[in-house]
């Protein structure tokens, strides 16, 4: 085996594990603000939003990502009003915004879903114990609802994210040279598939593995009154396993 | 109204203060079917007032409609002699016309639920100081040590560091009566606190309220537990088919029941 190959083929994909993580990141804060206007749309109870939000759900993830980044790198361009436009156009030329919007329009329609749920799955004793308590409506959201709500998303949520790791590949057919670009260019130049697409794959892996240890600490550290009772904890493992 | 009705408001202290709770004319349907079909009642300061009847009755609704969890149709609910607002709403219903004036009056009437409703992800002792210091904006440091001493006198001060679903039912219900009382309110309202409890566990619960009658609170208490209703309150009301069918006290009613539904009610019971 050649070692020598296998480390530099390491290096030169992690040299662009910034770029990854860039997208990753900027992909999922703005598909979380997305996410919420989309939800708190949803729960307003007006007829347009609700109509609004499943339209956009039905759309955004009903369709591959990959055919809605196209779409928004190639497809846009065609239009002279989106060329001739002083706020679309420096947005929609850069490849790299392109991927940022079309993951963060993509994870939005998922992550509404996501909430959307776990805001119905909450105890509506709980809420009416607020109420009859004289917690006012905004009140009521942040002390009852939404830590609950948040709590139940959470298991959903992280999935989510790690799926967003995983769609960030995608971001290397229109030319970024994130990791997967990067790799691919290795493979080209060498022939070597087996080793490039190892060693991405396996970066892939341990990022995914910190992504989804972190999430389970977090629900750990927020969920103490879903673990055994304090007399009954010593014998129980602190950390569940992940995968 | 029955002959009985007219006597009990005969007898009662007939006192110029004003009712901690007055409830006039009171009707609620769900769909076509009619709960509450004009429910009236008083309640002054200090009574205790046992609410029973079978199931469907209406009981658990109209205590809902006294803190307006359940909106009623229409019929005034006055706490402390302020008249709750209502005004039309959207679909012919009658809604709140002021939310602010609800949240306020609903700190003041403090209730229990059936399945406790304690709020899972805080502890026992924060469960005890959120709407204190978050409704009444009272200072953290003073509701925790109010905290502190209710749960004492609930008899769970030891786990008041614990999550509700850590405790029994009984342990739950009872920090859900001090997560009550530290809203100092002026009426409790109980709505079948010993229901969803095993039969060991709904006497810590009763010597719980048993103390609160004794210390002169003003009570409101739907339930099933025809011992507290006979030695603890001070008056009995019996829901039939949405109706208040008698009302008097404990001891008058359980001996020489006024009303035919009534005996036959207690004599299931005794069965």
């Amino acid at each position: 085996m050649d070692y020598n190959f296998y480390l530099s083929t390491m290096w030169s994909v992690l040299k662009a594990l910034p770029l990854t993580l860039e997208i990753w990141f900027f992909g999922i804060a703005f598909g979380l603000i997305i996410a919420t206007g989309l939800t708190w749309l949803r729960a307003s109870g007006y007829r347009l939003g609700e109509y609004v939000t499943r339209a956009y759900v039905f759309v955004f993830r009903g369709s591959p990502l990959l055919v809605q980044l196209y779409l928004i790198y190639f497809g846009l361009s065609q239009f002279d009003f989106v060329r001739h436009s002083p706020i679309l156009w420096p947005i929609l030329r850069d490849p790299m915004y392109c991927t940022i919007v079309a993951m963060a329009l993509n994870t939005a329609a998922y992550e509404s879903e996501i909430f959307r749920g776990a805001l119905r799955a909450v105890p509506v004793g709980q809420i009416e114990a607020a109420k009859a308590f004289g917690m006012s409506a905004f009140t009521r959201f942040r002390l009852v609802t939404l830590p609950i709500a948040l709590r139940l998303a959470l298991p959903a949520y992280s999935t989510e994210i790690i799926l967003m790791t995983k769609a960030t590949a995608l971001a290397s057919v229109v030319t970024i040279m994130e990791m997967m670009g990067t790799a691919q260019k290795i493979q080209h130049d060498t022939f070597r598939p087996i080793e490039v697409l190892t060693c991405a794959g396996v970066i892939y892996l341990l990022l995914n593995l910190s992504i989804a240890r972190l999430f389970a600490w977090v629900e750990y550290r927020l969920s103490p009154h879903l673990r055994p009772a304090p007399e009954q904890s010593q014998q129980i493992k602190p950390i569940p396993e992940v995968l | 109204m029955p002959a009985n009705l007219a006597a009990a408001a005969k007898a009662a202290p007939s006192s110029d203060e004003t009712p901690a709770i007055s409830v006039k004319d009171l009707r609620k349907c769900f769909g076509d079917h009619e709960v509450l079909k004009g429910i009236s009642l008083e309640a002054h300061k200090g009574d205790v007032i046992s609410i029973l009847g079978s199931s469907g009755s209406g009981k658990s609704t109209m205590l809902r409609c006294i803190n307006l969890l359940e909106t009623p149709d229409s019929g005034e609910v006055r706490v402390d002699g302020e008249l709750i607002k209502m005004k039309p709403g959207p679909n012919g219903n009658q809604v709140p016309a002021d939310i602010r004036q609800v949240e306020r009056i609903r700190a003041n009437l403090a209730m229990v639920f059936q399945s406790f409703n304690l709020w899972s992800h805080m502890t026992v002792l924060e469960n005890l100081v959120a709407a204190p210091t978050h409704v009444l904006k009272r200072p953290r440091a003073e509701c925790v040590e109010q905290a502190e001493e209710l749960l004492k006198r609930v008899g769970i001060w030891e786990r008041r560091n614990y999550y509700p679903p850590h405790m029994s039912g009984g342990q739950q219900q009872r920090a859900a009566i001090a997560r009550a009382l530290a809203m100092n309110p002026k009426v409790m309202l109980f709505d079948e606190p010993t229901s969803a409890l095993d039969p060991e566990l709904v006497g810590e619960v009763l010597r719980v309220m048993r103390s609160l009658a004794e210390e002169g609170r003003t009570m409101l208490v739907v339930t099933h537990e025809m011992g507290f209703a006979r030695d603890v309150s001070s008056k009995v009301m019996f829901l039939h088919k949405g109706e208040v069918d008698s009302l008097g006290e404990p001891k008058e009613m359980f001996a020489r029941p006024p009303t035919q539904q009534f005996k036959q009610f207690i004599t299931n019971f005794n069965k």
